[in-house]
This record gives C-alpha cells, structure tokens and sequence, in this order.
C-alpha cells in the first residue's frame, strides 16, 4: 500500500514534465519520424494517391532501377569529391587563420579581421550565390580583373572544374570563420606556463608553435575531423542548387540535388526515395563510427 | 613582456598583418561590390563598369524597390515568419530543455525521452518522405509548413539543457520545499538566470528563419507565398542563366533588372549585416559551448 502512494506521488511529480515534452514529442513524431516511417515508400510502387499507407509494395525495384541510371555513378562521384574537398580545406584554411591570427598583438585589429572573416557564415546561400554569380560572370568583375593582366575571360560558370573550385573555395569562404573560432578557443585555453618555460628554454616563436600549439590544438582537430566523417554524402545542398546549371550537372551534380530533380521535377517519387534511403543508411553508418571514434579519442559525447 | 623583436620577427608580423588584411577584404569586398552596383546608373552596372565605387550615383534602385510589390510582399512573409518561427521554436526549446537537464532519479523517462530526439539528429526520413508528410498534413502552401517542421531544433535544445544544468539546485530546492510548481520554477529561476544562453539561441533561431529559402520554394505552390530568401532565390537563378550564356548580356537584360536584383540581393543581407557586428560576442559564445565542451 505504501509503495504504492510513493509511486503515484512521483507520478503527480513527473507529471509537468511529461506535459512540458508534449509539444516538442508531437513535432518530432510527425515530422521527424512521420517522414523514417515514409521511407516504405522507397520499397512501393508509390502513387500520391493511395499515399504510404495503400501503395503497391514492389520490393528492390526501385534501387534496382536507380543503381542502373546512367547518372548514378558520376554522382555518387562528384558528391564524394566535392565533400572530401570541403572537409580538407575547411579545416585547413581555418587552422591556418587560427595560428596567424593568434599572432596578432593589436586586439583591435584581431577583432576586425575575425568580425569580417566570420561575415559569410551569416548570410544564406540566396545572398552569397547572388554576389558570387555577380562576380564571377563572363562580363562580371573577375573577368575584367584578369583581362588586365592579359588573361582570355573565362567562363567560371560553365566550366565543371572551375563549377568544382568555386563549389569548394566559396564553402571554405563561408565557414572558416566558424572553425576559426573554435580553433581560436583551443589556443587559448592552452596552458600559458608552457609558453613561459620555452622561453626560457630558448625556443622562438616558430617552434613553440610546432612544440606546444599544435599538439594542444591535436584533440579538437581530430575531434573535429572525426565529426565531419558524418558529412561525406552532404556536398551542400542549398549551395549547389543555386549556383549549378545544366552545362555543369555532369561535375556539379551531387546526390541531394539529384534527389530533388529526380523526386520533385520529374515526380518519380519512389525512386527518389530509394536513393535518400541509399543516402541516409550509408550516412548513419558514417555518423555512428564517427562518433564511437570521437567518444573514444576525445571522449565527446552529445549529452 | 617586453623584449627586443628580431628581424625575422619583424618581417613575420609584417605580412601577417598585410595577410590578414587581404582575407579580412575577401570577406567584405564582394558585399562592396553589390552595393555599389545597386547604387550606380543602369547604364554602367550594364557596361560592367563598376568595381568597388558607384558610377553615375543614384537611389533609384532603392526607390522603385519601394514600390515593387513582389519584393515587399515576400518581405511580409518573411517578418511574419522569422516572429512566429522564433517565438514557435523558443517555447518548444525551453519546455523540452527544462525536464530533460533533470537527472534521472528526478525524472525517471528521461533516458527514454533523450533517445526518441536523438535518434532524429543521426537519421532522418530524406527530402522526398518529408515533401509527401508535409502534404499530408495539408501544410503545402501554408506559413506552417516552413514553421511546424523544424520547431524543435535538438541541438538548441542540447546547448540549452546543458546550460539548464549548471544552474546552481541550491535555489530550486528550496522553492521545492515552498510548495512551488515545476512550472513557476522554470519561469521564476531557471529563466531568469539564463538570459544570455537564451540570447544566443534566439539568435541562431532569427538567422535561421531570415535565412531559409529552400523550404519556401519547395513547399509555397504560389511565388506570393514565398518569403524573401526564396524571391531572391528566383532572382539568383535567373542570372544564373544569363551567366553562361556566350550572347550579348546587354540585348538580353531589362535595362533595370541588374541594379534592382543587386538591390535586393543587398537588402535580403542588410539586416543581419547591421545586427551582426554587435550580437557577435553572443554568436561565439553558442558556438564555442555547443562545440567545445567538457
């Protein structure tokens, strides 16, 4: 008896709690998990019709008929390469920056510098895509810097390796500053002791920079590193899709893009959703390694 | 310290700087660049006269805009939903933050809880399963279907329950023992006492929505429901053409078209380029501790 009004004082207790989640659970379950349960589709013939629920179940057909699309491969391709690009000088450029910046004496200056680089991580694609298309035009301000040196213009847009480097250095563009920061916060929580002793153990600036920097900046690079191990099938898809054209399709088309052509232009729902699960599946794998290397190295943890 | 620099040091610090100022000019000058082309005479943004200086100064851009329906109609929607959106996602971030930076003897379902928003942070259904859910729920075409969505963002959620957790219990047990709600205490002690890790949230969540535009243009069926980042977006892919195509720019634009897409492309930056410089100590602080914890 009294074990039990313990347990239905705990449950008044907890009671606000459960109430507190609702709203965020009832979200979640729609459109979180309404669209997991969706993916059946990618295993059915699908009409929008009949919906999820009355659709012909056609087993692999649908991944049967996407691993044979002509495109499949170059896609798969050109997602991997664009991310793997991105990762390496994503962190690069910002480790770079980092160290340099950390150079700085003039606080003023260190400020402007990190304000103006951290800039472009706060506009969205829609904006960054207008400006760069506007600068690298055929007529755009590029071009007519180069003519000044005597370079031919030349048609960034339309070309599928300068399509790749303008993919990939405008994506670095956009967020070095975010990784700079936290590069920057792993240098300063370095302890300064160390510093002091390779004074006056005679190491210049150099070596202290080889010698205490980097190896106190390994964890969270690794970390960092380990992390974007998850994002090797996202090659950025809002980018991708406002800056790419046909002419570039066959090395600027990646998986997401591909998706969204396939399933919403062309309406063939079902396959498009074969190849998200295709997407998905592999990507969870990829998150889940990542983050048992990250638990293991660095003992991260998300909660 | 003070001590003698070298020589080497010197010529270090020097093109450090001089490095420095070159990439901190990559960030700003491409905005210069608009802005001056949305500032110039038709006739030179058309000749592809102008650098980084207008040319044949002029507000005329800014003035018609004004009066241009399209742009200040998806402005409308814009501010209708970054308000909505915002103060949507806020109330469901906290109240789902509060029980679960409980432990689990005070909230026994929390591990449960924890692992049913979890899961959605490493798998998710894809673009076209969620296109037809939005569609079932009849949200297609309607402000909620770029609200409703993405209502609880788990990593806000995250930063903020972690942020919830080191608020001393000191405060709260006593309350407790005062007879006080869960409710109030929310209210009363944790809110108050997290105002700066609500500021950074606040902000990450504006920005979002400001910044949307893929949604818009997938789930609005009519361009007068789209908000300003998906307007803008039709107007970036439409240069988009024109940038490859080898034929004479100059025949095939409307001789206004360039300075006024330049103009709005500006104008959809604007806000947070004047805000930005200021709530930047915030931005870092959400950053470093949703990255760079213990």
């Amino acid at each position: 008896m009294k074990g039990n009004a313990i347990q239905r004082r705990k449950m008044r207790w907890e009671f606000p709690f459960h109430m507190m989640l609702l709203p965020g659970v009832l979200v979640t379950l729609v459109y979180a998990y309404g669209p997991m349960f969706g993916i059946v589709m990618a295993f059915q013939k699908f009409d929008p019709v009949l919906s999820f629920w009355k659709s012909k179940f056609v087993g692999w057909k649908n991944f049967r008929y996407i691993f044979h699309l002509p495109e499949f491969n170059q896609v798969l391709w050109n997602t991997v390469l664009i991310s793997v690009l991105k990762i390496g000088f994503g962190l690069l450029v910002p480790l770079l920056l980092a160290l340099l910046l950390n150079e700085l004496t003039k606080n003023g200056l260190k400020r402007i510098v990190q304000t103006s680089i951290f800039l472009p991580f706060f506009l969205s694609w829609t904006v960054l895509g207008g400006v760069l298309l506007e600068l690298f035009m055929l007529k755009g301000p590029i071009n007519s810097l180069l003519s000044g040196v005597g370079v031919e213009p030349i048609m960034f847009m339309g070309d599928g390796n300068w399509f790749r480097a303008i993919i990939v250095g405008s994506d670095v563009w956009k967020g070095m500053g975010y990784n700079m920061i936290i590069f920057l916060a792993a240098i300063v929580g370095i302890n300064s002791s160390l510093y002091e002793a390779a004074e006056v153990d005679g190491a210049g600036k150099w070596k202290q920079m080889i010698h205490i920097t980097l190896p106190g900046m390994a964890p969270i690079i690794i970390l960092m590193a380990t992390l974007s191990l998850g994002n090797i099938l996202n090659a950025g898809f809002d980018q991708i899709l406002i800056l790419y054209n046909p002419i570039v399709y066959e090395h600027a088309d990646v998986i997401d893009t591909f998706v969204y052509r396939l399933g919403i232009f062309s309406q063939q729902y079902a396959p498009a959703a074969a190849i998200g699960l295709f997407k998905s599946a592999i990507s969870l794998g990829l998150v889940g390694f990542s983050y048992f290397l990250a638990y293991r190295f660095s003992n991260y943890r998300i909660f | 310290m003070v001590y003698k620099a070298s020589l080497g040091r010197k010529v270090f610090t020097f093109v450090n700087v001089l490095f420095l100022v070159a990439i901190t000019l990559l960030g700003i000058l491409p905005f210069v660049h608009l802005l001056s082309v949305s500032l110039s005479s038709n006739v030179a943004a058309m000749a592809a006269e102008v650098k980084l200086w207008p040319v044949g100064f002029t507000f005329e851009a800014y003035h018609y805009l004004g009066k241009k329906v399209e742009f200040l109609r998806s402005l409308g929607v814009s501010v209708e939903r970054v308000v909505l959106g915002t103060i949507i996602n806020m109330v469901l971030t906290v109240l789902a933050a509060y029980p679960l930076s409980k432990s689990n003897e005070q909230f026994r379902f929390r591990t449960l809880y924890v692992w049913f928003f979890a899961i959605t942070m490493f798998f998710g259904g894809g673009l076209i399963p969620t296109y037809i859910v939005i569609k079932e729920t009849a949200l297609l075409n309607s402000i909620w279907a770029l609200i409703l969505p993405g209502a609880l963002n788990v990593w806000n959620m995250v930063m903020l329950l972690n942020f919830f957790r080191n608020i001393p219990k000191d405060m709260e047990e006593a309350a407790t023992i005062d007879g006080a709600s869960q409710w109030s205490i929310l209210w009363r002690i944790y809110l108050p006492v997290s105002l700066p890790a609500l500021a950074t949230i606040l902000l990450f969540m504006m920005v979002g929505h400001w910044n949307s535009w893929f949604d818009g243009i997938l789930y609005m069926n009519s361009p007068e429901k789209y908000p300003l980042q998906s307007y803008l977006s039709t107007l970036v892919t439409s240069i988009n053409k024109k940038a490859i195509s080898l034929d004479d720019l100059n025949a095939l634009e409307n001789v206004s078209e360039k300075t006024l897409r330049t103009a709005q492309i500006f104008l959809g930056a604007l806000p947070i380029m004047l805000v930005y410089p200021f709530l930047q100590k915030y931005f870092i602080k959400g950053i470093t501790v949703g990255s760079v914890k213990e």
